[in-house]
């Protein structure tokens, strides 16, 4: 890997080699004088690693990929992160607006207790933070039981106070007293994971559709074409707001969760299926496809040997850029309450309880999912752009 | 001209064809038929026997084969019998009423936005090229383009309760909300528009104005430009007169595309800033399974929503004349 990064100046300043050396590994297409004898790399660099190349020159994209990586390390590790459970109620503690963290007394980061009256007039809530006691927050404390990996048992959490699983409200809590911190953790696990999902259906259907409607071509190319221009002229969200609606409310979460998937990979596929078709009709006339052709290769090992490494990494660009959609979509129905339901914890669950104005004035702080969905969003269109770019030699 | 005309007609019936299919399937998709659901809200009042309910079956078709309830659903349909509200007891067309044309409205006001915004900055992105003003004004598209229209609705209700206190949702003032059509009702109401049409407008400005800055780029280089150039026309003259007429066209073609992507929108941002139009209206028929009131709303947008491509593609036919004299 190393020697790889060493060597990149030469190669970029070489035009891009054509596509007929994407196919087979690349014999030595630059001039043989200008690179070193010692650095053979530079020689033969494949499609994959001119794109690599190309992609690390786009700064944005390559800290966007960074902060994609984090997202699903967040997914991964929720519970770990997390310092209360974000399914215990507390009615005392409902609303508590956000405490921070403090630093730092005797090399320990600290909190300040919060304790909580009902305003005998108003009835509502109110906190009062005490200042003369310090409560030490530390690290790899004992909390709540969680499975790491759905495998490990254990009850190990990054930080949070030991013996107290309500000290803390970094964020925090709900109307019903739930940390909101710890639930947007396990919301970034269940949008993520239900993004993913949803785009690897999509991923599917498009490549399949794609790949009939190019390769094909005829009265089938014209056919799925027709479906698709219909398909995106019609408005999108009233008509998944009705079959999201459907979904029987007496599934359980996980059956919702795939019903869920399984709609919004509806909404992936078109444009997947446009890339590849795309793709597929670009390449099908070109020399060395016909070549293949002649020399007696099947239809099958056209497409697979010859065809699909040209554009896996158009696939995987607008795979990328597909992801900001089903985010997007299964965190406005789930905020309609129309997509998943409670006890289910996403972005659009917990933006629900951030619908009214009274409700936004009085704990703004509800609305904090909205940061993580921009972000996401953002660091995966950057992501797709500089992976497109990258992918496509002649642009 | 007539053929494309008759082709854009064409996909827009069939467009409409295949909505009114999709609606018709989705009032299908709860479990039970619409007597049942009927006879189920009817019982919490008063008894309903099994006769009556088998009558009402009979009444509304519900024994016949699924492609003849279709057939003569879409037959009341096209001459305007909705169906009935359970949930409001009413026919579903009093129901809409008035939150259709609003719909629409606010549809339409967003798509202007777009126009009056895109165009001029698009121009300026391109023709300013790696300015101060383009680099911005792409910063800006870009973060457009990822803010789905709801959230901005929620920040931006936030910040005006909290920080301008006024009354912000809503498409009408106190003083208006029941009184008759009006020059100072209409007034209030384009008052209350801009928001709402802010806010569905930001994320096709963004689109719209990338695509002009493209596509006006590539048309620059173009040696009928420098020519021109070199003959000493003026700039201002050269750019708007030839360039800025050729890009028109996948402006407004993405425009069009972009409309769908509008009516989508107002529905939610309609129910966060509580707009009166159909969008919270269709959110609380499909929560309580509504489906008639459902339905019809879903295949209204979506005849809306073709009406309005079309326009815009009549437009985008009278803008570009390579499209008007191709045949």
């Amino acid at each position: 890997m190393t020697d790889e990064i060493t060597v990149d100046h030469p190669v970029h300043d070489h035009p891009p080699v054509g596509d007929d050396d994407a196919v087979a590994p690349v014999h030595g297409h630059g001039d043989p004088a200008a690179a070193p004898p010692e650095t053979p790399s530079v020689a033969v660099a494949t499609q994959r690693r001119l794109m690599w190349w190309r992609f690390r020159k786009h700064h944005l994209a390559v800290f966007s990929g960074i902060v994609v990586i984090l997202f699903y390390l967040v997914v991964i590790f929720a519970d770990f992160l997390a310092y209360a459970d974000p399914y215990a109620t507390d009615a005392e503690r409902s609303l508590i607006p956000p405490q921070p963290i403090r630093c730092c007394e005797a090399w320990h980061p600290y909190v300040y207790p919060v304790t909580g009256s009902r305003d005998p007039v108003t009835f509502e809530r109110v906190y009062q933070v005490d200042t003369s006691q310090k409560i030490p927050v530390s690290f790899f404390v004992h909390g709540y039981d969680y499975k790491l990996f759905g495998v490990f048992h254990t009850d190990i959490h990054l930080f949070g106070v030991e013996g107290s699983d309500d000290a803390l409200s970094i964020l925090g809590t709900d109307p019903l007293g739930r940390d909101v911190y710890s639930r947007l953790l396990l919301a970034t696990r269940t949008s993520l994971t239900i993004g993913l999902v949803g785009v690897a259906l999509g991923l599917v259907f498009g490549v399949i559709m794609g790949g009939i409607s190019g390769f094909f071509g005829g009265w089938v190319d014209t056919w799925i074409q027709r479906v698709i221009e219909v398909l995106n002229s019609i408005p999108t969200i009233p008509l998944w707001l009705g079959i999201a609606a459907a979904i029987p409310k007496t599934w359980s979460v996980t059956q919702v969760f795939f019903a869920f998937s399984i709609i919004i990979s509806f909404i992936a596929w078109t444009d997947l299926a446009r890339v590849v078709r795309g793709r597929i009709l670009q390449v099908r006339r070109e020399d060395f496809i016909v070549a293949a052709e002649l020399a007696g290769s099947r239809p099958r090992r056209i497409i697979f040997v010859h065809m699909v490494p040209l554009f896996t990494s158009h696939i995987i660009a607008a795979t990328t850029l597909a992801f900001p959609a089903m985010i997007i979509f299964e965190t406005a129905l789930s905020f309609l309450g129309l997509g998943l339901r409670p006890p289910a914890i996403s972005w659009g669950v917990m933006l629900q309880q951030a619908q009214n104005v009274e409700a936004l004035v009085l704990s703004p702080w509800l609305m904090v999912p909205v940061i993580p969905v921009i972000v996401v969003i953002l660091a995966f269109n950057f992501l797709g752009d500089g992976l497109r770019d990258a992918a496509d030699p002649y642009d | 001209m007539l053929r494309f005309t008759v082709r854009r007609l064409g996909i827009g019936l069939i467009t409409i064809w295949v909505i009114s299919v999709l609606t018709f399937v989705i009032i299908q998709l709860p479990p039970g038929d619409f007597v049942s659901t009927y006879v189920q809200r009817l019982q919490r009042t008063g008894g309903v026997n099994a006769e009556t309910a088998e009558r009402l079956r009979v009444a509304y078709g519900l024994d016949q084969p699924l492609f003849v309830q279709y057939v003569k659903w879409m037959d009341q349909v096209v001459h305007g019998d909705y169906g009935m509200s359970f949930d409001w007891n009413k026919p579903v067309g009093e129901v809409i009423g008035e939150r259709l044309p609003l719909t629409l409205v606010l549809s339409v006001a967003a798509t202007i936005f777009i126009t009056v915004v895109a165009l001029p900055i698009g121009i300026l992105s391109a023709v300013r090229r790696y300015s101060y003003a383009d680099h911005f004004f792409t910063f800006m598209g870009t973060i457009g383009l990822a803010v789905p229209e709801f959230l901005l609705a929620l920040v931006l209700l936030y910040v005006s309760a909290r920080y301008l206190g006024t009354n912000v949702g809503g498409l009408f003032s106190p003083d208006y909300q029941d009184a008759a059509w009006s020059g100072g009702k209409v007034l209030d109401l384009l008052k209350h528009l801009l928001l709402p049409a802010f806010i569905l407008a930001v994320g096709g400005t963004a689109e719209v104005i990338r695509v002009m800055r493209a596509n006006l780029l590539d048309e620059l280089r173009k040696p009928y430009v420098v020519t021109a150039r070199a003959k000493g026309l003026p700039e201002r003259r050269l750019v708007a007169k030839y360039p800025v007429r050729v890009a028109l066209n996948p402006f407004a073609s993405s425009l069009g595309n972009y409309i769908p992507r509008i009516v989508s929108g107002a529905v939610i941002v309609s129910l966060v800033l509580n707009l009166p139009t159909v969008g919270p209206l269709l959110v609380s028929s499909l929560v309580s399974q509504d489906m008639f009131l459902a339905g019809t709303i879903i295949l209204l947008l979506g005849v809306m929503t073709v009406l309005l491509t079309l326009v815009s593609d009549i437009v985008l036919m009278l803008l570009d004349p390579r499209i008007r004299y191709r045949d």
